[in-house]
């Protein structure tokens, strides 16, 4: 049930994470140490003797799992700072969602606003 | 300054989301001095740190900003067992922008929730909410109607179930009464005994995941990497998907919980995996 795809692919997308990561933190994605452990990882497993080894299968999932973690928090902070961060519109802006504007009265609204 | 933060560096319970809009006292007798009220969303801290390291200690690893250590919301030192685990932590506070959203650093949440242990529950309490939940279980819990949500429930969990009754030589079956399946005791001592050759830290990954998902048996498919993160949590969500399917998607609801669930089960299975690996490489010379 585990089609986890190639390990080549998984690879190429963790680094690109790591790339959106360490944008934010202004500092190229080489320095990382995140992405030095990744390489010395996938590079000691990639040359084996076995045919099907357990160790390269455990680090592709482990990988792959790391990869969904980066990419599922970056999407759901994109999608939390579209819909859910910006707290309540003023009544301006609620206005203008229709296409309407609220009506400019030079001697004020007669109570407080 | 920790201690404010306190709910929110946590595993226990799952966070709901931080819309909490205040509704204004009374009626037309309101006086609101100045600007009416509106709801903004409270500030968050600043990023006070510009590098995060690790380093090496007697506990463990050491995450260090700028020049502080890491310390935990009760103020004990953290420390990780592994050094994969403390380099995950690093690029977690390394990714924070301008303001630190504690909400989305799972790995850091799960290490706080074993190093404090706030709800101070020892391994056999762990392990016993975590067989519990099989009574309960997401895959065995099945409706009778409609159709097309029945077949889609054959179809997707009973593979899972077998492989499940499978590889831990038990007894599980899924039922659509409303107690749920009748597990047999030998199944949850299986499941107990198995649970308890993991070592504390991996246990509270496990417990976590299983508490997200509801499910024990897609939690040991994950443990035992027999389905990625995005297989067990479409399987998790499996009627939800159904009526998306039916009624639409909905992205500021659907998309969100999709995507919190997916970091947070991948969190979990990640720590449960990093805490309990050892790995050691074994050179061989090539002979012709």
């Amino acid at each position: 049930m585990a089609s986890l795809g190639s390990p080549l692919r998984t690879l190429r997308s963790l680094l690109r994470e790591l790339r959106y990561v360490s944008a934010q933190a202004g500092r190229p994605y080489r320095d990382m140490a995140a992405y030095q452990h990744l390489r010395e990882a996938f590079r000691a497993h990639r040359i084996t003797s076995e045919k099907l080894c357990r160790a390269q299968h455990e680090l592709h999932f482990q990988a792959a799992t790391y990869l969904c973690l980066l990419r599922s928090v970056r999407e759901h902070l994109a999608l939390h700072q579209e819909y859910h961060a910006k707290g309540e519109r003023s009544t301006e802006e609620a206005a203008g969602l229709v296409g309407l504007k609220l009506p400019q009265q030079p001697g004020g609204k007669g109570w407080d606003p | 300054m920790w201690r404010s933060c306190q709910r929110l560096f946590y595993a226990r319970p799952p966070q709901a989301p931080r819309l909490c809009l205040t509704p204004p006292v009374g009626g037309p007798s309101l006086s609101l001095p100045g600007t009416a009220r509106t709801y903004t969303p409270p500030t968050e801290r600043k990023r006070f740190y510009q590098n995060v390291s690790i380093s090496q200690g007697e506990g463990g690893f050491e995450i260090n900003l700028d020049h502080r250590k890491l310390k935990t919301p009760q103020a004990k030192l953290f420390t990780v067992p592994s050094e994969a685990l403390a380099i995950a932590v690093a690029t977690e506070w390394d990714s924070q922008q301008d303001t630190i959203k504690s909400y989305t650093m799972h790995l850091t949440t799960l290490c706080n929730t074993v190093l404090d242990n706030p709800s101070q529950r020892n391994k056999d309490q762990l392990i016993r909410a975590a067989v519990k939940f099989l009574e309960t279980d997401t895959v065995c819990y099945r409706v009778e109607e409609p159709a097309g949500l029945v077949e889609l429930q054959k179809n997707e969990w009973d593979p899972m179930i077998e492989w499940a009754e499978k590889r831990y030589n038990v007894e599980i079956g899924s039922s659509t009464s409303i107690m749920g399946p009748s597990i047999p005791a030998r199944t949850k001592d299986t499941f107990t005994s198995h649970l308890a050759s993991h070592n504390m830290w991996a246990l509270q990954g496990i417990e976590y995941v299983i508490t997200q998902l509801k499910s024990l048996i897609l939690s040991m498919g994950l443990i035992d990497r027999h389905i990625p993160v995005e297989k067990a949590v479409q399987l998790s969500r499996l009627e939800e998907e159904y009526q998306i399917q039916q009624w639409g998607n909905v992205e500021w609801a659907h998309d969100y919980d999709l995507y919190e669930l997916r970091a947070r089960t991948a969190a979990g299975t990640l720590f449960a995996h990093l805490c309990s690996e050892s790995s050691t490489v074994k050179h061989k010379l090539l002979q012709d």
